[in-house]
């Protein structure tokens, strides 16, 4: 098989024939590892021929044979540099490697690369990095989305067959959404985060990035799970189901007025799209009626104190005492930190610590984190009220198509925004997927561009999530690959 | 909304040295935010429990048994600089 042809085929589709014998897990590792990476995508690449010594267990056995996966350098691997898309990291090499990607190797998995990303995963466009942005395949003078922009870039443009991810407040979804392929943040609690590097741990949560909702199935099946090193995992409860479901009779879709086509800020496109995608769940006997997450409104207020007040207490250790970069001037410990820390993270990563040290300051904790804590409790009662008459609730996953690069990085708050319909979710500590709903044009014009559908289920219901999606998927037979597709050339 | 002098605390209590620029641009870039985050304030929810994590879990315990760890030589491995088993960092009276 040609090059193309083998980057081509699903995780899935890839896994048959290398269990058939047709082909081998090391013909598709080299495949994608001479794939050149025109975007960014990569800060660390995997040689062809590698598949065997790169850190992962020896052997091509397991439930994944062999299948080459790229991480986000977000997750720690022995022996492999791991930055965070940080300066403050540069040069650290992890003692240890974190639980998920332990165990997606242990289960066969080869890593090929570890993907660019929003330095500590702050940021909705990639353009945080401290190692340049990432570039979307679909046209690159706009953004892939972030925090895991370098794994939905990798996934989409065939740079890799699937991707580990992280998702704070829409890291996984919103970067999957704009480059046109299936994002899946599972319900807190279901993926271990030992050795994740921590954003902000209330919400923080790892998975999959990949081009079908059989792929994302397959991959959680192996992430999930209960981990002893990190006390909040608990795993899903009778594991992971892969999906097989042809309609979505007798289910019933809630489309939140708050997040919804008419929500603030939707563009035209993506509210077409949409509203398509509301009548296949129909056609396909679902039925879809509005509801109300009235809190939600307020998702990005709440999200915007918790995560930076978390993010600025996990951050402390970046103080160039134990790992990464240290000022070498410094004359004293207190100067050292401060340098350090001055010197070291970039203006996002700056701004969150300094937003997030300022709500936890004394006098403000209760107006900031406290109130911000008890939204989030209002919040989380929405969709629980929700999900007493619905199944499932859908929203666009991002308000635009991917946006033109430098375009929102002197407006923060602008910025923020792309994470109105995913950040209440995380909030809330739900599962939700984003599946592409077809292609749209930005407003304004120019090339049409993926557009993404949030499919949102109860707590640890992954399975059913999945088995939803996946007839959702079929009807929608979205086949587009970008132009950058495998290097550009068809 | 948030002043200079404002600024130069948070930045203090977080350890993070900042330019005269920087100083100039978070004022007001803190103050955006704030200005959007502060919508919540209005809202009455004093009746109503804060939540700090979404899983109902609590005290999640393990046997208090000694296991092998790190070793000391690879946890100061990737240390700036690592002294006799130790990390060093700088003292004016050293």
């Amino acid at each position: 098989m040609s090059i193309r042809e083998l980057i081509e085929l699903s995780a899935a589709e890839a896994l048959r024939r290398i269990t058939a014998g047709e082909i081998s897990a090391a013909e598709l590792f080299d495949a994608y590892a001479a794939v050149p990476d025109e975007l960014n995508a990569y800060l660390w690449r995997a040689e062809p021929g590698a598949a065997d010594g790169n850190g992962a267990g020896a052997g091509a056995e397991g439930p994944l044979a062999g299948l080459p996966l790229a991480v986000k350098d977000i997750f720690c691997t022995e022996g492999i540099a791991t930055t965070a898309g940080s300066r403050i990291l540069e040069g650290y090499v992890p003692p240890y490697t974190a639980t998920s990607v332990q165990r997606v190797t242990d289960a066969g998995a080869r890593i090929l690369g570890k993907t660019n990303m929003d330095e500590f995963a702050m940021g909705s466009s990639n353009e945080n990095s401290a190692f340049g942005p990432v570039l979307n395949p679909w046209d690159t003078s706009r953004v892939p989305g972030g925090s895991s922009g370098g794994s939905a870039a990798a996934v989409a443009a065939g740079l890799a067959p699937w991707a580990l991810g992280t998702d704070t407040g829409g890291s996984i979804r919103q970067p999957a959404a704009l480059c046109g392929i299936v994002g899946l943040k599972p319900t807190y609690g279901a993926i271990s985060r030992y050795g994740m590097i921590a954003f902000a741990s209330s919400l923080d949560q790892c998975g999959p990035l990949t081009r079908t909702v059989t792929d994302a199935a397959l991959l959680l099946r192996e992430l999930q799970g209960r981990d002893e090193r990190d006390s909040t995992s608990v795993g899903i409860e009778g594991g992971v189901e892969l999906p097989s479901r042809e309609d979505l009779r007798g289910l019933r879709f809630g489309v939140p007025r708050e997040l919804g086509p008419d929500a603030e800020g939707i563009e035209a496109g993506v509210r077409e799209v949409f509203e398509r995608t509301l009548r296949r769940i129909e056609e396909l006997g679902g039925e879809v009626d509005e509801c109300e997450l009235p809190h939600s409104r307020h998702g990005i207020s709440a999200y915007y104190v918790i995560a930076p007040a978390e993010a600025s207490a996990n951050l402390a250790r970046y103080d160039g005492v134990r790992y990464g970069m240290r000022d070498p001037d410094a004359r004293d410990l207190t100067g050292m930190y401060e340098r350090t820390r001055g010197r070291g993270f970039g203006a996002e990563v700056k701004r969150r610590i300094m937003l997030g040290t300022y709500a936890l300051s004394s006098g403000y904790y209760d107006a900031y984190y406290g109130q911000a804590q008890r939204v989030r409790t209002k919040i989380a009662e929405d969709f629980r009220a929700a999900f007493e008459s619905f199944d499932f609730l859908v929203t666009p996953t991002a308000p635009t198509v991917a946006f033109e690069l430098g375009s929102k990085t002197d407006d923060p708050l602008a910025m923020y925004m792309n994470d109105y319909c995913t950040v209440p979710v995380s909030l809330a500590g739900v599962p939700a997927i984003s599946l592409p709903g077809g292609l749209a044009q930005p407003d304004g014009g120019g090339p049409e561009l993926p557009v993404g559908v949030q499919v949102i289920a109860p707590a640890f219901t992954e399975s059913k999530l999945l088995d939803a999606a996946y007839a959702l998927e079929q009807a929608i037979g979205f086949d587009a690959r970008p132009p950058g597709f495998g290097g550009g050339e068809a | 909304m948030i002043d200079r002098e404002q600024v130069v605390h948070v930045a203090r209590l977080a350890r993070l040295e900042l330019s005269e620029e920087e100083i100039e641009r978070m004022q007001s870039e803190l103050s955006g935010i704030l200005e959007h985050v502060d919508r919540i304030q209005s809202l009455d929810l004093s009746e109503v429990e804060p939540t700090s994590h979404v899983v109902a879990l609590e005290n999640v315990m393990r046997p208090d048994e000694p296991r092998p760890s790190l070793p000391r030589e690879r946890a100061l491995e990737p240390a700036p600089d690592p002294y006799e088993g130790a990390f060093r960092v700088p003292s004016p009276n050293a």
